[in-house]
């Protein structure tokens, strides 16, 4: 593979404190050092201007294979998410059949190395089939290489079910992914209730049916020291009982949604389905107490909930139509446009959410530019303008919220142990050529 | 009984909107002129011959999704009554199911040569999704728990009749205020043109959001009765609640249907109005639908000349030469 140069980019790695403008050198597939290079090199890439980042993980995508491939492949999925600058992402299980055996995450890793686009980590089930019911023979998941336990899609409902969980994976040091929501509180509900559902005249979601399941989870965690991460928070409420739990040393993560940030429950009076998405989007006040908790780092993570559904889903009525959106391509500058434009966050800030904090929670050895470490790098070009159009994206469905919006900053080119996989001047049927 | 002196359109402004969505959007102007076109095709329902030529050689379709025949013959007549040709659609969801969607069964009507489409159907939003997909002019004839404007319309205009003049009454919504497009189409209509609103019911089928679009909320009945001009008996959408809004039938009755003792606490003149189909027994009595203050047949008969005003406008036709 030999050595590759990328020089005099402002290389920014949180988890060494790093952010000053240097050569990073890769050889043989791994990072050799930070620093100048005066050596040969078999590939040489001008990043001035350009940031130099650990490759990008986003720890929560739906791929919908097994059984919805007319949604998205795990190849689809893993092309978009390494145009998206993502080096590593972990899918949720809720495909047909589940990710609930150990050949089920095998068959993951399988479809992810054929694909030879990004890495993708499997997400095992909490319970068989995800019924709530019983656990998922969760030690013969982690030996198929499931990195952490969900039933997202759904919430774990039964306490009982999710205290034995959060207890029964302290033997793996694995997290439990919760989607905290309280079902009988949400049913039937299109979006978040308030001034505008009521308007709207749609059944309403409202903020109490997350806060609580955040509550009882924080509790069971206390009471389990086990290793609880909550998924998209979306209320100004889950922030506070989250920064709570922290100040009283709970172990607790927590993650939030690009699309969370950048919309509000306005959306909805488009009635457009593309709006919709579960956890609902909330109120201005709700956006604000999230971008606070990133701040004040109570959120530790910022996951795209990519949740691709083919077009037809998405014509049919509000009520009928899928919850869900597709997020991987439009990640990146819709957190630039967030939190970096505004002055939130600094790179440094924002590129710790997107590499070395999801990566802890997996208990993966990524999102790192140590020396020694498997080179995944991704080089951010944070100027470039560009129109967000879901007809070029590399996934399978076109349910993006954000199209038409003028955006700023994308990968440019994204490397996977130490492979370059994805430039951003090329086009899609060049991608393939960048395969092994 | 005061009557409203009908002239042409005081605006002077066009009527230039394709599609009749709701009231949210609408200026109080256009409103007006909605009920004043309305006024001149309530004088064409009392001539022998009911028939006039505006929309000859259009076509109007009803496409419903949801059971109605009220509505839908009340638009049908009032297509006719314009000399347009109409047919009705009626889909149901289990057809629904067999995969083709809701825009799609749209489009193949309207490839038909259709001119007005008249949609009703469960869920919020779809005519405005129609309007955006389709080429030909969309009226909301009830969308869900959204917006029914010409209900609205056809009970302001009845208020209008009866009382003179809408500014300045307070008018009661009673019931189901969560679940009812009447209701949040008649908020609209009645705030635009100025009256008080009170919205009266049990805590749970109130959004507290609500008191936002500047309207008073009480949970007494026998509060509010001295103080309203009309009352405006709302049907208890069972078909579209979570259940268990309410303990029983029996006790929303107790608290919350409108029976003559009740009634003796009113204004002698309070005008009574319910947009059907009433649930007799449940939201008020026999007695008090079809007594002295009870204003629902002409409800009725004011719903032709509202849809014919509507029809007509979004057709292209203006205020003032309405009924030539």
């Amino acid at each position: 593979m030999g050595t590759v140069v990328i020089r005099q980019g402002r290389v920014i790695d949180p988890s060494q404190g790093i952010d000053r403008v240097a050569d990073l050198v890769i050889r043989d597939g791994v990072v050799l050092q930070i620093g100048p290079w005066d050596g040969p090199a078999d590939l040489e890439i001008d990043a001035a201007g350009m940031i130099v980042a650990p490759g990008l993980i986003d720890m929560h995508v739906h791929f919908r294979e097994p059984g919805n491939e007319q949604s998205e492949t795990i190849a689809t999925g893993a092309a978009a998410a390494l145009a998206g600058g993502f080096t590593s992402v972990a899918c949720m299980p809720n495909t047909e059949p589940a990710i609930d055996t150990r050949e089920a995450a095998e068959f993951v890793y399988l479809q992810a190395d054929r694909a030879g686009y990004c890495r993708v980590y499997p997400v095992g089930a909490v319970t068989k089939q995800r019924a709530g019911r019983e656990l998922a023979e969760m030690g013969q998941l982690v030996e198929g290489g499931a990195v952490a336990f969900s039933d997202d899609g759904s919430p774990v409902e039964s306490a009982e079910i999710m205290r034995r969980a959060l207890q029964y994976t302290r033997m793996f040091d694995r997290a439990i992914l919760n989607h905290p929501e309280v079902l009988d509180l949400t049913k039937g509900g299109v979006m978040n209730e308030g001034f505008t559902s009521m308007r709207l005249g749609l059944p309403g979601m409202p903020a109490v049916a997350e806060e609580i399941m955040v509550s009882r989870d924080i509790l069971l965690a206390a009471d389990t020291d086990g290793k609880l991460h909550l998924q998209h928070l979306s209320t100004a409420g889950s922030v506070e009982l989250v920064r709570s739990a922290k100040r009283r040393g709970i172990r607790v993560t927590a993650e939030v949604c690009p699309h969370h940030l950048a919309l509000t429950d306005e959306a909805l009076e488009s009635f457009d389905p593309v709006f919709k998405v579960n956890p609902p989007l909330r109120t201005r006040r709700d956006v604000d107490a999230l971008i606070e908790g990133l701040c004040d780092g109570t959120i530790d993570v910022i996951a795209s909930d990519h949740a691709p559904h083919a077009p037809a889903l998405k014509e049919l009525e509000l009520d009928r139509a899928p919850f869900g959106m597709i997020g991987l391509e439009t990640m990146l500058p819709i957190c630039i446009k967030t939190l970096i434009e505004p002055g939130h966050l600094d790179w440094m800030e924002l590129i710790r959410k997107l590499t070395i904090n999801p990566a802890r929670v997996l208990g993966i050895d990524r999102g790192t530019l140590r020396p020694g470490a498997e080179a995944d790098v991704t080089v951010i070009n944070p100027e470039v303008t560009w129109t967000i159009d879901p007809e070029r994206f590399r996934s399978k469905s076109r349910n993006c919220p954000f199209a038409g919006w003028t955006v700023r900053g994308r990968a440019e080119y994204v490397f996977v142990a130490g492979e370059l996989r994805y430039r951003a001047e090329a086009e899609p049927p060049q991608l393939a050529e960048l395969k092994r | 009984m005061a009557t409203e002196v009908s002239g042409p359109a005081k605006s002077t402004e066009l009527w230039t909107r394709r599609h009749l969505l709701d009231l949210e959007h609408l200026e109080p102007w256009e409103i007006e002129a909605i009920l004043d076109t309305a006024s001149a095709f309530r004088e064409v329902s009392e001539r022998s011959r009911k028939k006039v030529p505006a929309l000859q050689g259009k076509v109007v379709v009803n496409l419903f999704f949801e059971p109605s025949t009220r509505t839908r013959t009340s638009f049908s007549l009032a297509a006719k009554r314009l000399s347009a040709d109409t047919v009705d659609f009626t889909v149901s969801s289990s057809s629904m199911a067999k995969g083709e969607t809701f825009i799609d069964t749209a489009k193949n009507i309207e490839a038909m040569g259709v001119d007005i489409m008249v949609v009703r159907h469960q869920t919020p939003g779809t005519p405005h999704i129609l309007a955006r997909k389709l080429q030909c002019s969309v009226i909301n004839a009830g969308d869900g728990g959204h917006e029914h404007p010409t209900q609205a319309l056809l009970d302001v205009f009845t208020i209008r009749e009866v009382k003179g003049r809408i500014r300045g009454l307070t008018v009661g919504l009673i019931g189901d205020i969560a679940h009812s497009r009447v209701a949040r189409s008649n908020i609209w209509a009645l705030k635009k043109l100025g009256a008080h609103v009170i919205v009266c019911g049990p805590p749970t089928l109130i959004p507290r959001s609500i008191t936002k679009l500047d309207v008073e909320i009480a949970y007494s009945l026998d509060e509010i009765l001295p103080r309203c001009d009309v009352l405006n008996v709302l049907r208890i959408q069972f078909e579209r609640q979570r259940g268990g809004l309410f303990p029983s039938i029996q006790e929303y009755f107790a608290l919350y249907g409108v029976t003559e003792e009740r009634l003796r606490r009113a204004k002698d003149d309070v005008l009574l109005l319910a947009p059907g189909p009433i649930n007799r027994g449940i939201e008020l009595t026999p007695g008090v639908a079809d007594g002295e203050h009870s204003a629902v047949l002409r409800q009725v008969t004011n719903g032709l000349a509202v849809r014919m005003a509507v029809l007509y406008l979004v057709s292209g036709g203006q205020p003032r030469s309405a009924a030539e």
